[in-house]
């Protein structure tokens, strides 16, 4: 009798372990849910201030017509794929984030655009929506890194492979100058 | 991120009952040496601490606010600030975006308050705003959004009130003591022969009345300098870029002025210890918080962004193997790296002249006051009770319509 006692009790203490480890790791989930559509916010939001930004620009550079079609371009590129996956998505991000900064850089050639207030505006929320992708990215990052490593760490990774939690895809944007960018040694 | 939160809670947890039996037990001498009553003095000490407790949990947001003369101000008032307290707190993972306030004071610094991350707000010095780049008013930003992120900001202001309580009902003892002792005297009548056990006991609170608000002081200091290191490694792990915070608190520590709204009691919540020499650079003894240069080097040595570096960093600094990030966010710590300065601003950003007209021009406007653009390029500032119709340029001497 004492024995069944003790089977149902080591099975009571199990399903305990069971359900606080599943718990958490639906916590973790939620928070790497969470954090991906902050990225997608400000994604967004950078989509919706481009058309703006073109708007503006437009009057003052009569000769950067490439630079500006590569931004349209890429936006619209990025934009058809706000459906795809983190990997895919990080690549049309990163094209965009290049495109930018290679117009926002010839803009030093135009001084009246410099002093234009609309422009001003435009180029500070430019700037915190870079700061805010990136933000977003390094926030979401991490709480993918600390989701799979409880999908990956014994005892979680038990609970985890029963109930079937799939390892989070992490978000790089890969620009083709950033991968160049040279290295600057002064050793 | 919640396990960091909960040992910082216990840890801290600790410190504040500390404080409280202390409370407690100036109230059982007091009321035993002026009342012959222990439990008369415990309850009343009880009562004052829960009183203003409560106070402070429900309205030490606006009173702090307010005795800082801040104002709030929205995203067109100043689209950096508000866009920089935007960037923290998606990097902190905050769920709601802070209120922000200005103080027009041209002394930099800063504070954050609120009794939850829901109801938090952080408060910057206009000075802070003319003399901070981007990156260095990230950092700070940063700081500010971890002690919200880490509920400091709930615990300091029972810390503080405790303290303020401990204060009170020593200095109201110590008056009652010089002017009256007549509960005393009444007491030593009636109970005839313990004279001697009524001296030990006078002796005792007066030791307690002159030690417990140094005493107290001590452990709001140890909870409030702990907080600070939390908050810089924080901030360091948010930004990504250490240096930013350091060479802010390199600025602000040079700066000579001292904040006219600060007192003793909200100290410790500023991000550097408001009441230092006028006069002079901020100095190492400050106690509030750690010493500047000591966190302006843990910073500036810190190999990556994680609080395993800033954890190496302060060991090193200390020569101990004691540190002072708790071990279950130590756990949690993964390897972050530095990113470069100005990442992800495209382009220039304000200087310093510019960065000064544009809050100069915030706190008049925040004043109510009009601007008015005269022909002749001088600006004019029309106060709110201006009610005429027209202004005259004192320059050139237009009429411009108000």
């Amino acid at each position: 009798m004492a024995a069944v006692w003790v089977i149902v009790g080591i099975v009571v203490v199990l399903l305990v372990i069971f359900i606080v480890i599943y718990n958490r790791l639906v916590g973790w989930r939620n928070q790497v849910k969470n954090a991906w559509a902050q990225i997608d916010v400000q994604l967004k939001r950078r989509y919706d201030l481009i058309p703006n930004l073109m708007e503006t620009v437009k009057g003052y550079m009569k000769h950067e017509r490439e630079t500006m079609e590569a931004v349209t371009k890429a936006r619209n590129l990025a934009q058809g794929m706000a459906s795809a996956g983190a990997g895919e998505r990080g690549k049309a991000e990163g094209e965009l984030s290049s495109a930018l900064a290679r117009l926002l850089a010839v803009v030093e050639n135009y001084p009246d655009l410099k002093a234009n207030q609309n422009f001003l505006a435009l180029q500070e929320e430019l700037t915190s929506t870079e700061n805010k992708i990136s933000f977003s990215r390094q926030y979401y990052n991490d709480s993918v890194l600390k989701y799979n490593n409880q999908i990956q760490m014994f005892p979680s990774n038990m609970v985890a492979g029963m109930t079937g939690f799939k390892a989070g895809e992490f978000f790089e944007v890969t620009a083709e100058e950033e991968r160049k960018a040279p290295k600057v040694s002064f050793t | 991120m919640w396990e960091q939160i909960r040992s910082n809670q216990t840890r801290s947890m600790v410190l504040v009952i500390g404080m409280g039996l202390l409370l407690l037990l100036i109230g059982y001498i007091l009321g035993l040496a002026f009342f012959d009553n222990a439990i008369g003095g415990l309850v009343i000490a009880f009562i004052v601490w829960w009183v203003m407790s409560l106070l402070a949990y429900f309205q030490g947001d606006s009173i702090l606010l307010g005795l800082a003369g801040a104002r709030k101000i929205s995203h067109d008032d100043n689209p950096r600030l508000y866009n920089i307290v935007e960037e923290m707190k998606i990097a902190s993972g905050l769920e709601k975006v802070p209120d922000i306030y200005i103080i027009d004071d041209p002394a930099p610094n800063a504070f954050a308050v609120g009794r939850n991350p829901d109801k938090a707000a952080v408060a910057v010095t206009s000075g802070l705003l003319q003399k901070l780049s981007r990156d260095e008013l990230q950092g700070v930003i940063g700081h500010e959004i971890a002690h919200i992120r880490n509920r400091d900001v709930l615990l300091m202001a029972i810390a503080s009130v405790m303290l303020g309580t401990i204060v009170i009902l020593a200095w109201y003892a110590s008056r009652f003591m010089l002017f009256g002792g007549m509960g005393r005297s009444r007491s030593s009548s009636s109970s005839g022969g313990g004279g001697g056990a009524q001296i030990i006991v006078l002796v005792a609170a007066i030791v307690l009345m002159i030690l417990a608000p140094i005493m107290a002081q001590l452990i709001y200091f140890a909870i409030s300098r702990k907080r600070e290191y939390m908050a810089d490694a924080s901030s360091a792990l948010y930004t990504r870029y250490p240096e930013g915070l350091a060479s802010a608190l390199e600025k602000i520590a040079a700066s000579t002025g001292q904040l006219k709204s600060a007192n003793q009691a909200t100290a410790p919540m500023y991000i550097m210890n408001p009441f230092r020499k006028e006069k002079r650079p901020a100095s190492n003894l400050t106690s509030t918080h750690p010493p500047i240069s000591e966190r302006i080097r843990i910073l500036r040595s810190m190999g990556g962004a994680s609080f395993a570096d800033y954890e190496q960093v302060y060991q090193q600094v200390h020569g101990t193997g004691k540190g002072v990030i708790p071990a279950s966010a130590l756990a949690l710590s993964h390897p972050a790296g530095l990113r470069a300065a100005g990442a992800g601003a495209a382009t220039k950003e304000p200087d310093r002249i510019e960065r000064a007209r544009q809050t100069s021009d915030l706190m008049w406007r925040l004043g109510n006051y009009k601007t008015i653009t005269c022909d002749c390029g001088t600006r004019l500032r029309v106060p709110p009770k201006f009610k005429e119709s027209t202004v005259r340029c004192p320059h050139c001497g237009r009429i411009n319509p108000v």
